[in-house]
């Protein structure tokens, strides 16, 4: 995938970052690439602690990569140097971050008026205060917060979890970001609420355009949110498999790809019974100081094969239309050619 | 726009003492929210008004009046008479200010130093960072109050500035290693990330995001600051080792040296400037509990 092309509005070209001293180095993001085209939804799908946020926030510019490029508009963000890059600005406000924990991403001493005036007000996107609450009150109904009296005065402890993630998505929105990247939106707001809370992030691409970086370890939430979209499935560090949503639901290729779907639960009980059940060799994840040679799935993979896995890592190839995957079984019955 | 315009903050008065007084009514509502807080500040307001006031209506007494020498509370004299003959209120009410002035210009001066320090080390964080930690561990060790004792017999501590810049900046390292702490807790909270993808600045980011989170904590801090300079300022003066005209501590000194070891009369001499200083101290212990609800709107519930 050629992430710096005019094709893709913003997308990563082997990106690496890793933690720690010298001593103790932590590779959390390992050669990552993809791409997103403009309105589109790619949905970065893993375990916790795969990489999805690091890599997130890369994509977001709120972590500099160890190596790699991040791509914005068919410009690189960071210049050869390691420092931001001419568009840096209209990167930065082009693509905004919603944070996992709705509790910790708004400032508790600030009321919702004050924290979504203050970008607009910062970036004279607003002419005086008057035009500020105007626009901070077309947000917040945006977002569907309404009638606004009841909340463009509270602090947000007084409002719910659904509540304030709803204000973090408006936050963003004040400095009109063409990018969006949703580190886990929903996953720690109640169940009920969820949808609602979906349904209006699609809402804001389907009317606003917004592109997403959909990053969750929920298969079921990814094929709720991204069905016209796309998924990359990481496994630690790296994509294994990428391939549009309904295809990755259907057929999965990768083995974690078919193990991660084997372990959503189905309401319909005849699904369950008639569903493919991936057998993994191992439940453990490994740890990120100690990686297996080879495929870094190998030692729990079904498939694995002796002399091939454990020695020669699979690179991501592509198998079909914007399809790739990174198994050298899957490639092979598929007839990719590397 | 009419909606709007109804949703708008702080409509109405615009011209100055019309804004001013709202802004006192909004400061007493806020302070009299915590009852305990309340009495604290109220208070700490007589304390202010009765040293600087009471100066005013209360005469000061200069000559001494050997008939009247450790009278007990009377008319003539609410709170009987010193060892000379003098009335003991009069010497309350005129010894106030100099224990408040230094009390408060210690309190500003170490929470500056405090504050600037912590937050400009976790902020800049490296090597900078690494010195000051390391100074101010080696302050902490210092015993400060002997060493203030020998620094008042080499240097003349008779101004009322110096001796609260010197109690602030033996005072720094304490509030430096909490305000650093704090910082570093909220710089890395998700708000300062999302302020940073908003691009809202680093100026911004310290006095709107973090500052705000830290106040409450500073004006407690500073209440303590303000106690303990007090305790340090009498100390000094009780063991007569900073000449400052006659002030609650000269008072306790005077009173334990001229009397009070000896004769149960002297009792209302030196419990007056006691109970003075213990007041006042309660006073700004307490009123830091409204501080704190002010500051902390998670604390204001309804």
């Amino acid at each position: 995938m050629n992430a710096g092309s005019g094709e893709y509005l913003i997308g990563a070209r082997n990106l690496v970052r890793m933690f720690g001293s010298r001593r103790e180095r932590v590779t959390a993001v390992e050669d990552v690439s993809f791409g997103i085209r403009e309105g589109e939804v790619v949905c970065l799908v893993g375990e916790s602690g795969c990489g999805k946020t690091t890599t997130g926030k890369m994509i977001a510019g709120l972590l500099k990569p160890t190596t790699g490029q991040v791509f914005y508009a068919g410009k690189s963000v960071w210049n050869p140097r390691g420092d931001r890059g001419e568009d840096f600005k209209k990167f930065r406000l082009g693509v905004q971050i919603i944070h996992q924990d709705p509790y910790a991403s708004l400032n508790p001493s600030h009321t919702i008026y004050q924290i979504m005036s203050a970008p607009l007000l910062h970036h004279k996107l607003v002419a005086n205060t008057h035009e500020a609450l105007d626009r901070v009150i077309e947000l917040l109904t945006t977002v569907g917060l309404s009638p606004v009296e009841d909340f463009l005065y509270k602090y947000p402890h007084q409002l719910s979890g659904g509540q304030r993630q709803r204000v973090s998505v408006a936050r963003a929105l004040t400095v009109n970001p063409r990018v969006i990247v949703a580190d886990e939106a929903v996953s720690m707001v109640d169940v009920s609420i969820r949808v609602g809370l979906l349904n209006m992030m699609a809402d804001l691409k389907r009317n606003l355009g917004v592109t997403y970086l959909f990053i969750t370890h929920d298969l079921a939430v990814a094929k709720f949110f991204a069905w016209e979209g796309h998924i990359a499935v990481m496994y630690v560090g790296s994509i294994v498999e990428f391939a549009s949503t309904p295809q990755l639901i259907n057929n999965p290729l990768h083995p974690y790809s078919k193990a991660l779907l084997a372990a959503v639960p189905e309401a319909d009980p005849e699904l369950t019974r008639s569903k493919a059940r991936v057998e993994l060799r191992s439940q453990d994840i490994p740890s990120l100081l100690a990686l297996p040679s080879g495929c870094r799935f190998h030692p729990r993979c079904p498939y694995f094969e002796p002399g091939l896995c454990d020695v020669k890592r699979p690179e991501l190839l592509p198998i079909g239309e914007n399809r790739y995957v990174a198994c050298h079984v899957a490639a092979r019955e598929a007839g990719a050619v590397s | 726009m009419t909606t709007s315009q109804a949703l708008m903050p702080k409509t109405g008065i615009r011209y100055w003492p019309g804004r001013f007084v709202r802004g006192i009514g909004r400061f007493l509502k806020l302070m009299s929210r915590n009852k305990t807080g309340f009495v604290g500040f109220l208070l700490f307001l007589g304390f202010v008004l009765m040293t600087t006031v009471g100066t005013l209506l209360v005469p000061k007494v200069t000559s001494a009046d050997i008939t009247a020498i450790y009278e007990p509370p009377s008319k003539a004299h609410w709170l009987g008479t010193d060892s000379q003959g003098k009335d003991i209120l009069s010497q309350i009410v005129h010894g106030g200010w100099d224990i408040l002035q230094m009390a408060l210009l210690t309190g500003i001066i170490s929470t500056f130093i405090g504050v600037a320090l912590g937050s400009l080390s976790a902020l800049v964080g490296g090597g900078f960072d690494a010195f000051l930690t390391m100074l101010a561990d080696i302050w902490l060790t210092i015993p400060r109050f002997p060493l203030l004792a020998v620094l008042a017999t080499l240097v003349k501590l008779d101004n009322m500035l110096f001796l609260a810049l010197l109690l602030s900046v033996l005072s720094w390292a304490g509030l430096y290693r909490s305000i650093r702490a704090q910082v570093f807790s909220i710089k890395e909270r998700d708000y300062i990330e999302a302020a940073t993808a908003l691009d809202l600045g680093m100026w911004h980011i310290i006095f709107s995001e973090v500052l705000p989170n830290m106040l409450s904590y500073i004006a407690i801090s500073f209440t303590f600051g303000m106690t303990s300079a007090i305790y340090a300022q009498v100390g000094l003066v009780f063991l007569g080792l900073v000449p400052l005209t006659r002030n609650w501590g000269v008072m306790i000194n005077l009173a334990w040296t001229q009397g009070a070891i000896f004769f149960k009369d002297s009792v209302y001499f030196i419990m007056a400037p006691v109970t003075a200083i213990a007041l006042f101290q309660l006073s700004i212990v307490w009123m830091s509990r409204s501080l704190e609800e002010i500051f902390n709107p998670r604390l204001r519930t309804g």
